[in-house]
C-alpha cells in the first residue's frame, strides 16, 4: 500500500507539474526515481516535522500541491498545531501520507503506534481523512487527490495487503457496501475491512446474515447514504485499527445520536481500548491481542447478539 | 556594538510619519481597549520602511504574481502591520477602527481574509517555514519576487524556527529576506531571565546566514540595508533590527507589563496621545 501511494505521488507529478513531494528524512533510497527525474520537485528536509507542514503550506499557498510524508504519529501528534493553522484554516491543499497508520510498527513500540491519528485529524475544520482497504484502493484515492481542494490526510496500512477492492468503484466521500446492510451490520474502515470480509463470511455459515459497509473516506462522512443504508439494521458494529473512540466509531455514533429512526438501533464499537498499546511482536499478533482480528470481532458479535437474543 | 545599537534605538528621536503611524496605532488601541502595545510599537519603522521603500505592491491588485511577499510571523504585532494597510489603502479607517470588534475582519492577530495579509499568524515559529515554502515556490517557477518575514526575538525560542532555519540555509535563499525584531524582551520579561537568546548575530550565522545588525529605528539604515539586502546574491540575509519594545511611549518603553494590555482605558489613551505629542 505504501509503495503503490509513494509510486503514485511520482506519478502525479509527472502529470501535474505542480505536485511536490515532500520527506522528512525518511529511508534510504525512498522515491528515488523522483529525485532523479523531477530534482526540483523533490525535497528530503531532515527531521523537521513541524518545518515541512509550514512549508508545504507556503508552497500550497502559491498554487503547488504537496504531498506530504513521514510516519504517522510524528505528523499527526507532533505537528497538531501547524496542521490546524497552516493547512486547515487556510484550506491549502496539502496531503499529509502518514506512514504505520494503526499498530503497523508493531515491534517498534508506542511512539510509533498511531492509534488515535484519525480522531485527531477529523477534529479539524476543513480536513478530509481517508483509511484505504488496499493498494488498489489506494491508486484509485491517489488519483482522486489530486483534484481535491482541502487539506487530506491519508491514513497507510500495512503492506502486501489481500486484494479486496478490485470490482469496487471510488469516489471520495462514498462509502462502499461489500454485503448488503442487514439487521447485523458492520461498519470498518482501513485494513481491517479485510477482516471484516473474513467475519461476514464465517457468519454465513452459521446462518447469521450480516452487512458490511466500507468507510474509506471517514471524513467528510457519507452520511445521507449511511443513514438510508442501515435503515433496517438493528445492530451496527464499527470496527477500526484505532482507539474505539473519536475515530469510526465516534463518526457512527455521533451521527446516530443526531438522528430519529423508525427501528431501534444499537452501535457497538470494536477498537482499541483507552490505553497505550503494551505489547510487541506483529501487526496481526497485535491485532489477536487487542481484539480486532477476525476471530475476535467475530467472538464480539457473536456475543452481543447472544445476550441480546436472551432478553 | 549591540549596546550601541539599542541605546541608539532608545535615544533615536520619531520623525513625524513616524508619529503619525503611533498615532493610529493609539487610535486603536482607544477603540479596541486592549492590544499588543509594546510589541507593535517596536516593529512600526520596519514595517513603514518596507512598504514606503522596500517592498513591491499594488492595493488594488492585492492578488498580482509579481508582488512581494511579507509575512508578519509575529503575529501579535498586527497594529503595527493594520496602520500600514490604511496607510496604503489595502483597508478603509472604518476597517481600521474596528479592530477587535465583532464584525471587524481585523483581529488580534492578523488574518489571510484581510487584504494585504498573505497568511494567518499568531501561533509563533511558524511564519518562517511558510516563507520558506513560499521562497522555494518562487525558486521552482523562476519569479523575480522577494519573500519578507518578520520574527520576534521571543518567537525564535520556538524550535520550529531553527528547522526552518537549517532548511532555508540549505536551498540558499536568497530570495528571503528574514528580520529579527531584537527588543530583547518577551512577554514575561527580558530575553536572557526567559531564555538564552544571547549571541544571536552567531546562531545565525552558524546557520550559513548574511547577518546583518542595525537600529531597527533608524529610517535611512533600514532603507539602505532592505535594499542592499534585496541584491545579496549568494546566501539568505537576515537582519536583526535593534528595537526599543514600546518605542515612542517613555512610560511604556523597555516595561515587559506593556507587551500586551488588556484594559486601556480614556486616561491611559490621554497619556499616550501627550506622549506622542511630546516626541
Amino acid at each position: 500500500m505504501r509503495n503503490e501511494c509513494l509510486n503514485s505521488v511520482l506519478r502525479l507529478a509527472k502529470k501535474n507539474e505542480k505536485v511536490i513531494f515532500i520527506g522528512s528524512d525518511l529511508g534510504a533510497g525512498v522515491l528515488s526515481q523522483f529525485k532523479k527525474e523531477i530534482p526540483n520537485r523533490f525535497y528530503m528536509e531532515g527531521i523537521s516535522e513541524q518545518h515541512i507542514i509550514g512549508m508545504a503550506a507556503g508552497m500550497a499557498k502559491e498554487g503547488f500541491i504537496p504531498y506530504v510524508n513521514t510516519i504517522a504519529t510524528f505528523l499527526t501528534r507532533r505537528c497538531f498545531e501547524q496542521i490546524a493553522v497552516d493547512l486547515c484554516l487556510h484550506k491549502l491543499p496539502v496531503r499529509l501520507i502518514g506512514n504505520g497508520g494503526g499498530v503497523v510498527y508493531a515491534p517498534l513500540g508506542p511512539t510509533h503506534q498511531a492509534i488515535e491519528d484519525i480522531a485527531i485529524m477529523r477534529a479539524l475544520p476543513n480536513m478530509s481523512v481517508f483509511a484505504v482497504s488496499d493498494k488498489v484502493e489506494m491508486k484509485k484515492l491517489m488519483d482522486a487527490s489530486l483534484s481535491w481542494p482541502y487539506p487530506m490526510y491519508i491514513r497507510l496500512g500495512r503492506g502486501g495487503d489481500e486484494i479486496v477492492s478490485s470490482k469496487k468503484k471510488f469516489k471520495i466521500g462514498k462509502n462502499i457496501i461489500y454485503f448488503k446492510p442487514k439487521k447485523i451490520t458492520i461498519v470498518s474502515t482501513g485494513v481491517t475491512t479485510q477482516e471484516c470480509i473474513q467475519v461476514v463470511n464465517s457468519l454465513k455459515k452459521k446462518n447469521i446474515d450480516c452487512g458490511l459497509i466500507h468507510v474509506h473516506t471517514i471524513k467528510p462522512f457519507d452520511k445521507k447514504n449511511f443513514i438510508k443504508d442501515i435503515k433496517n439494521s438493528s445492530y451496527i458494529f464499527t470496527v477500526e485499527e484505532h482507539l474505539a473512540s473519536g475515530g469510526l466509531g465516534g463518526v457512527i455514533s455521533e451521527i446516530m445520536s443526531g438522528n430519529n429512526f423508525s427501528i431501534s438501533k444499537q452501535v457497538f464499537r470494536i477498537g482499541i481500548e483507552d490505553k497505550f498499546v503494551d505489547r510487541y511482536g506483529s501487526q496481526q499478533e497485535l491485532f489477536s491481542y487487542l481484539g480486532i482480528d477476525a476471530a475476535s470481532i467475530e467472538k464480539k458479535i457473536l456475543k452481543i447478539i447472544k445476550m441480546k437474543n436472551e432478553k | 556594538m549591540k549596546l550601541n545599537l539599542h541605546k541608539l534605538a532608545k535615544k533615536i528621536k520619531l520623525d513625524k510619519r513616524s508619529v503619525y503611524l503611533r498615532e493610529l496605532v493609539v487610535e486603536c488601541l482607544e477603540r479596541e481597549q486592549r492590544g499588543h502595545v509594546g510589541s507593535s510599537l517596536s516593529l512600526i519603522e520596519i514595517i513603514r520602511v518596507l512598504y514606503d521603500d522596500i517592498i513591491k505592491f499594488d492595493s488594488k491588485k492585492i492578488k498580482l504574481n509579481t508582488r512581494d511577499r511579507f509575512i508578519l510571523s509575529k503575529g501579535h504585532g498586527c497594529l503595527a502591520l493594520y496602520v500600514i494597510l490604511f496607510d496604503k489603502k489595502f483597508i478603509t479607517k472604518k476597517q481600521l477602527i474596528s479592530v477587535g470588534k465583532f464584525n471587524s475582519i481585523l483581529g488580534g492577530h492578523p488574518e489571510h481574509i484581510v487584504p494585504g495579509i498573505e497568511f494567518s499568524t499568531g501561533a509563533l515559529g511558524h511564519g518562517f517555514s511558510i516563507a520558506c515554502g513560499m521562497a522555494l515556490a518562487a525558486k521552482i517557477q523562476k519569479q523575480k519576487h522577494k519573500i519578507f518575514v518578520i520574527m520576534g526575538d521571543g518567537e525564535i525560542n520556538e524550535g520550529s524556527v531553527w528547522e526552518a532555519a537549517l532548511s532555508v540555509s540549505k536551498h540558499k535563499l536568497n530570495n528571503l529576506i528574514t528580520i529579527i525584531d531584537y527588543n530583547k524582551f518577551q512577554s514575561y520579561g527580558p530575553l536572557e531571565q526567559v531564555s538564552n537568546m544571547t549571541s544571536i548575530k552567531k546562531k545565525w550565522e552558524s546557520f550559513g546566514f548574511e547577518v546583518i545588525e542595525i537600529n531597527g529605528h533608524d529610517i535611512n539604515a533600514l532603507k539602505r540595508t532592505f535594499k542592499n539586502a534585496k541584491k545579496k546574491i549568494s546566501k539568505p540575509t537576515i537582519v536583526i533590527c535593534y528595537t526599543i519594545k514600546g518605542k515612542g511611549l517613555n512610560f511604556a518603553e523597555n516595561k515587559p507589563d506593556w507587551h500586551h494590555r488588556s484594559s486601556i482605558d480614556e486616561l491611559v489613551v490621554k497619556k499616550m496621545k501627550e506622549e506622542l505629542r511630546k516626541a
